[in-house]
């Protein structure tokens, strides 16, 4: 059983103009075995939130904790984070041109197992893994996101999350610019991740539609950098009927 | 190899018969129309050539083509000397390797095709051609393909002897060929190639600058592409204290295609300098050109010069030229210049792109994210960003080469490599 832990966390990211607070005190708590999703409008700080607990240089933390089983996860390095068990799923995954997706995986997987994979199984594991998210297994041969359609990106990240399963992953907006058959294969491989039982899935979306296929034990609607509600699957519901309109204007005339 | 590229010798008066032979036939009204009558319009970067050493002065530094060189450093390759051989002690030793069928004699200065094609562009290359008496000539059958490359091995013995060196390769007509020129050792080298591309022959030349920290390489590599050919030509440097070396290429018909590709890592102190000339003479012929280098260490001095010249005959040529270079620390200097000279307006493409930069945060981010370490994720970003450039290679032994290399070099900044899996 394990636990990721976010308590009254702020950041701020540099501008021109000086430093711009983004998140106001976001306290969320994540058991092994729990599903929670992150609804809110643009700009409300959603994938900050995701890039903070990740580790990305851009955001500033000014003060908070983020904990995984009780370890800082804020000092460490976004690789050690990585090691440590946490996985970001990004809604814009970065080409890295020339590295093929077959080196990347196995550099990721030896690095977060702390040896390499073994040989025998590895090859089929992959395979596997593109299968399951419908890629063919020539994508090994390509580079890492390079040439990739919108949808190959997404459903590379959540092979990933099969190879690699950490014991938390972070999914950023992940369900955003895919179609309905891209979205199913994508809540297919997150439900897989999840069915497992025993690991943590924080969920970031701006829409509910993927709440049909990935059903989440706890909705928190994020609006102005923190949580301004938090509810069960049902509070979803209520999202898709209303909008997110109550809590903008709830927000702007507090 | 065509009867007419054989025979070709450049007259008197600067005119190239080859060009006269193309404009004469009666399938190229057009062509014929627009063809010039002489090759020597001006390029700005590139006017004519000479064979005297006299008529290149010793440079001062300040002419365009000379300013990026250190001008200290490579003086000595100024100086018309011979080779400086002494007995049972050359300056450099030559290892060849001749793959069965590949005719191997020497050429005279002015004893044809030597001389047809590369007509030194300055002092350093005139120097080398008139020093060489006997120069190396290498013949490829035509349709004689080869499976393995020839091999020049050039090793340098001792830094501050000079040695000489003027090669001619000709590819027969539908001929297929790669020649590796593998440089080690130290040495003041100055080498001239000269390459004919016989008509729709295939052929690539890998030029390896694996020199010790302490040589000085100059050189001339100059290619004349015929009818419906492909030459590609691979400058690889990582050693040397100075390598200026030329890449250039002309076409003696139409339907002609060059590929220039580069790949450098310059240490510290280092100075490394590509320059290309793509003479785009000829209409429908294609170039392409991609430098790509990463530099490190205080005083590390990369120079990329492309320059393509279409002229006014050049209809419907396309032509694509890139200089990339990353910079692993503080201290580099990457001076990277890209030109195009522009006669006619009616090609199919023409474009350039320069970019010079440091490592992209955001795929070190990527990459760490999935628990790479920032040492690794360097090396990786680094590997992907020549990789482009070495899997064009073919050649596995020689892709390997390279990859160590890069290996060898990046242990210097980024650390060691970690266990291979």
């Amino acid at each position: 059983m394990a636990t990721l832990e976010i308590k009254d966390l702020h950041v701020s990211v540099e501008t021109e103009a000086g430093p711009k607070p983004i998140l106001n005190g976001v306290d969320l708590t994540i058991r092994s075995g729990e599903t929670h999703a992150i609804m809110g409008p643009n700009g409300s700080g959603k994938s900050t939130l995701a890039y903070s607990i990740a580790g990305h240089p851009k955001y500033q933390i000014t003060s908070g904790s983020v904990t995984l089983d009780g370890e800082d996860l804020l000092g460490m390095t976004v690789d050690e984070r990585a090691r440590a068990g946490l996985f970001l799923a990004m809604q814009y995954p970065v080409e890295v041109p020339g590295v093929s997706v077959a080196n990347f995986l196995r550099t990721a997987k030896t690095a977060i197992d702390g040896e390499a994979p073994k040989i025998r199984t590895w090859v089929k594991d992959v395979t596997t893994a593109l299968d399951k998210v419908q890629l063919d297994s020539s994508f090994v041969q390509r580079s890492v996101n390079e040439g990739f359609s919108g949808g190959e990106k997404k459903r590379h990240e959540i092979a990933q999350l099969e190879l690699l399963n950490p014991k938390f992953a972070v999914l950023d907006e992940t369900d955003s610019g895919l179609d309905i058959d891209a979205l199913r294969v994508v809540s297919d491989g997150v439900n897989r991740f999840t069915g497992q039982g025993d690991r943590g899935l924080l969920l970031i979306t701006h829409y509910t539609r993927i709440l049909r296929y990935i059903k989440p034990d706890f909705v928190h609607v994020f609006v102005k950098g923190r949580v301004a509600e938090q509810g069960g699957p049902e509070l979803a519901e209520r999202l898709e009927a209303e909008g997110y309109d109550r809590y903008v204007r709830e927000a702007a005339g507090a | 190899m065509t009867t007419t590229d054989t025979s070709t010798d450049r007259h008197p008066d600067g005119t190239d018969p080859n060009l006269a032979v193309d404009a004469a036939l009666p399938v190229e009204p057009v062509v014929a129309a627009a063809l010039e009558t002489s090759d020597k319009v001006a390029s700005h970067l590139h006017p004519g050539g000479s064979f005297e050493v006299e008529d290149h002065p010793v440079p001062t530094g300040r002419e365009e083509v000379w300013r990026f060189t250190p001008m200290r450093r490579i003086q000595p390759m100024f100086e018309p000397r011979p080779t400086d051989d002494a007995e049972g002690d050359p300056a450099a030793e030559y290892e060849l390797s001749l793959p069965e069928g590949v005719r191997q004699g020497v050429l005279a200065p002015g004893q044809a095709p030597r001389g047809t094609v590369l007509v030194p562009a300055d002092r350093p290359a005139a120097i080398a051609s008139a020093q060489v008496s006997e120069a190396l000539h290498l013949v490829v059958p035509a349709e004689l393909e080869l499976a393995e490359p020839i091999r020049i091995g050039v090793t340098g013995r001792g830094a501050g002897r000079r040695a000489n060196a003027h090669y001619v390769v000709e590819a027969g007509a539908h001929s297929r060929a790669t020649l590796v020129l593998h440089h080690r050792g130290s040495a003041e080298h100055n080498g001239n190639l000269e390459v004919v591309v016989g008509d729709g022959a295939s052929l690539t030349v890998i030029s390896i600058q694996d020199w010790d920290d302490d040589a000085i390489h100059t050189g001339q590599h100059e290619a004349r592409v015929g009818r419906d050919a492909s030459y590609q030509h691979i400058a690889v440097s990582f050693g040397g204290d100075v390598v200026r070396l030329q890449s250039n290429v002309s076409y003696a018909s139409v339907g002609g295609r060059a590929e220039l590709l580069g790949l450098y890592f310059v240490d510290s102190g280092q100075h490394i300098e590509h320059r290309l000339f793509v003479d785009h003479n000829t209409p429908r012929s294609e170039s392409n050109v991609d430098y790509r280098g990463a530099l490190q260490g205080a005083g590390a001095h990369s120079v990329w010069i492309g320059d393509v010249l279409i002229r006014k005959a050049a209809e419907g040529i396309d032509t694509y030229e890139s200089n990339r270079n990353l910079v692993l620390t503080d201290g580099c200097r990457a001076d990277s210049v890209p030109n195009l000279e522009i006669e006619t307006g009616e090609i199919a493409g023409a474009g350039h792109a320069a970019t010079t930069g440091r490592f992209d945060d955001e795929q070190l981010f990527y990459l760490r994210s999935r628990g790479i370490d920032e040492t690794e994720a360097r090396r990786l970003v680094v590997h992907g960003f020549f990789a482009d450039i070495i899997r064009r290679i073919g050649i596995p032994e020689v892709e390997q080469l390279l990859l160590s290399a890069v290996e060898r070099e990046l242990a210097v900044t980024v650390g060691t490599p970690a266990l291979t899996a």
